[in-house]
């Protein structure tokens, strides 16, 4: 059959199952754009490259499936940077397209080039720039093959207009992916599930430390199993949120710069460290010398140079953590009694809730906010959030169940992320209520996918939690700087209501305590567009507790009112 | 200490700038480092010297394993090995000291390329260390010019490193 490159593009997408895709067209990826025209593949029109990007991050963080979004050469590439890292350091399978100049003129500074595959070397996990059109679907098979297998990660395919516009005689081989030098891991070592088993029936003061890799994984159910089992307190990373319930009596909630006290006096007393799914972050650890001196440590994670990286451990499993969870399990018998490291656990947790003062102006304290959204979706939604001081409340005071209802940019910290993610997690997952809880800086970074969420009816709900300020800037100002505000304070601001309205959204203000769950509540009986709720709350309130960057877990400041 | 990593992989075009892109990325430091065709034509070979404790040099390793176009790597420091290195060294030598210079190149098994009024380029083939002690020995004349391929290495007896 005689078929055009960006024919057998948009064929391959289909083969890997993909039905909706994010993007913006632009020159060179016209005859993309041609063929999507007359496809059932369903592409979502976003207002700014970077929305596109993380619109597909969300739609992946949330469904599982691999996100995919496509984009013009040049500029239309460079605006999916943010994107494309933001994918990379939390581990989300995409694949990204980008146009890219024809063959002929590459290298020679053309109208819109781009080198997008040497801008993009450092952070994707593999990217391609594809030179025939015979490779076209060879080259789709591989870039889905690598981000979704091992580790996943973001995979680039940079596509020549002359190489999408070329006709050629096209069979398709339907033969599974193989690459000699990319092979998917398989088993683990089982000497070491023997040794780690070992350590778990000696532990007298284990926790689990948990993260973003048991969700990749699937293995929430083999996580509970197993603290349930044994009765190990979990603590979470942020990217871990909703791998284990937040509700359950053995959860700890966050550890790390702002972790419960509880959990991280748990990590720094515990005598065996199981991390399942994790990357020993800065943010987690605090000083690393001191990060759980006591522990043995099991580190069970897929990717065998996260082992040893940043600590030491005592018993390496690289493997899917399902997998490796599934045969720990198998061979530990359920206790029944809780012992006196539980004890020692309450103690702390009655000792040192979470908790913030009243307001001192009489506005609305912003942890009330995300309490009250709790209250309001019981854990069953999918929360979004920017970063920042807001990103940090919602992780403390909400209480995730679910895998894949927290969607956050945990590693790179993207400001602008929150929004256009919760669009693409609510096209993943129409049947659940999905909310941005965003700060009034970083909504501003993405605002224009107001435009977005309206084309496509994408009803989402937008909490701003509004102090007018750069707020976690302004937070470390004032402890590290002698609250020299400089450049933190943007009370100049659009009106929010307004600009929902101008779109055709909702916009709502809040400004009484007594009016937030209200005000949520008539944010969900919505559901044919987007809602904005400006929340004006506390000016100054700061996220406690808190370890200072370098200080070790035990030295936490704050929330001790 | 200094590691000697053999590594095979794709000959693609921009695999060297994978490779190169992970160590500055990851702030690790290449002495050394070369690459050419091997006898598979789909297929080079680097050889990376790498300065680092044994904790770097695994991190080095499990990094570039990362890579997808990196099919295999072996540290052949502490492996029986073939090592080489060239060097060009021209150096100061009127007619006063030429004999002297001669010696040296004697003495190394080196071997002289090129005569000038006042200079010879010397080419030296051997392991790192001879070619340090003939640098030496030939610095009190006058090095004008000094060019290293690099350390390219390969294991003895039959397995393929």
């Amino acid at each position: 059959m005689n078929c055009k490159g960006a024919e057998i593009l948009i064929n391959s997408l289909k083969e890997q199952g993909v039905d909706t895709i994010f993007g913006y067209p632009g020159g060179v990826v016209l005859p993309i754009y041609d063929v999507l025209y007359d496809s059932d593949i369903k592409h979502i029109l976003a207002r700014h490259e970077q929305g596109a990007a993380h619109a597909a991050d969300g739609y992946a963080r949330a469904s599982g499936k691999t996100g995919v979004c496509i984009a013009t050469s040049g500029p239309g590439a460079t605006n999916l940077v943010t994107g494309i890292a933001t994918a990379n350091m939390d581990s989300i399978p995409m694949v990204f397209f980008t146009g890219q100049v024809a063959s002929h003129l590459i290298g020679r500074d053309a109208f819109q080039e781009a080198d997008i595959t040497g801008i993009t070397l450092p952070i994707t996990k593999h990217n391609y720039l594809v030179e025939r059109t015979e490779d076209v679907e060879q080259v789709v098979k591989e870039a889905f093959y690598i981000a979704r297998t091992n580790r996943p990660g973001p995979v680039v395919v940079d596509l020549p207009k002359d190489i999408m516009d070329k006709s050629i005689d096209f069979t398709s081989d339907k033969s599974e992916v193989f690459i000699h030098s990319y092979r998917v891991m398989k088993g683990f070592n089982a000497g070491q599930v023997i040794n780690a088993v070992e350590l778990i029936k000696q532990a007298q003061r284990p926790v689990i430390y948990a993260g973003g890799g048991v969700i990749i994984s699937e293995a929430s159910e083999e996580l509970r199993e197993l603290a349930e089992k044994r009765k190990i307190p979990v603590t979470t990373t942020l990217m871990g949120m909703g791998a284990f319930p937040g509700n359950n009596y053995l959860a700890l909630g966050m550890l790390g710069m702002h972790g419960t006290k509880y959990a991280n006096y748990a990590v720094s007393e515990s005598d065996l460290l199981i991390a399942v799914g994790v990357r020993f972050d800065d943010r987690v650890t605090g000083k690393i010398e001191a990060f759980a001196p006591h522990a043995k440590v099991i580190h069970i994670d897929i990717d065998a140079a996260e082992i040893g990286k940043n600590v030491a451990v005592d018993i390496p499993i690289v493997g899917q953590v399902k997998e490796v969870l599934q045969a720990i399990n198998q061979r530990l018998e359920a206790v029944e009694e809780l012992s006196e490291w539980h004890h020692t656990i309450d103690r702390w947790k009655l000792e040192y809730p979470l908790r913030y003062p009243a307001s001192c102006e009489g506005r609305i304290m912003p942890q009330h906010v995300i309490e009250s959204i709790y209250d309001m979706t019981q854990g069953d939604a999918v929360i979004t959030t920017e970063v920042g001081q807001h990103q940090m409340w919602a992780a403390q005071y909400y209480k995730f169940k679910n895998p894949r209802s927290f969607i956050s940019s945990g590693g790179l910290g993207t400001m602008g992320y929150g929004f256009p993610a919760a669009i693409g997690a609510k096209i993943a997952r129409p049947d659940m209520t999905v909310i941005d809880i965003a700060g009034d800086g970083s909504i501003q970074m993405n605002i224009q996918e107001l435009g977005t969420a309206m084309q496509y009816k994408v009803p989402v709900i937008v909490c701003i939690l509004n102090n007018q300020y750069l707020g976690m800037v302004r937070q470390w100002q004032g402890l590290f700087y002698k609250k020299r505000y400089s450049n933190t304070d943007i009370s100049l601001q659009p009106d929010f209501v307004k600009v929902a309205e101008a779109y055709g959204a909702v916009g709502m203000r809040v400004t009484e305590t007594d009016q937030v769950k209200d005000a949520l509540r008539e944010a969900m009986k919505v559901g044919d567009r987007p809602v904005f709720i400006d929340f004006v709350v506390e000016r100054e309130a700061d996220v406690y507790p808190m370890v200072a960057p370098g200080e070790s877990l035990i030295n936490m400041i704050g929330g001790d009112e | 200490m200094k590691h000697t990593l053999a590594v095979t992989v794709d000959n693609k075009p921009g695999v060297l700038t994978r490779v190169t892109t992970m160590f500055r990325r990851r702030g690790f430091n290449i002495d050394s480092l070369t690459v050419g065709a091997t006898e598979n034509p789909t297929i080079s070979r680097m050889t990376i010297v790498v300065e680092g404790d044994d904790q770097i040099i695994e991190q080095v390793t499990k990094q570039l394993y990362k890579l997808v176009n990196v099919i295999k790597i072996v540290d052949v420091t502490n492996e029986r090995a073939v090592e080489r290195e060239l060097v060009l060294i021209k150096v100061k030598a009127d007619a006063s000291v030429r004999a002297e210079v001669m010696q040296i190149v004697e003495i190394f098994r080196a071997r002289i390329v090129d005569i000038g009024k006042n200079n010879l380029i010397i080419e030296v083939t051997g392991d790192s260390a001879k070619i340090d002690a003939i640098e030496e020995a030939l610095r009190p004349f006058g090095i004008s010019e000094l060019v290293r391929t690099g350390k390219i290495a390969m294991l003895r007896g039959g397995c393929k490193g």
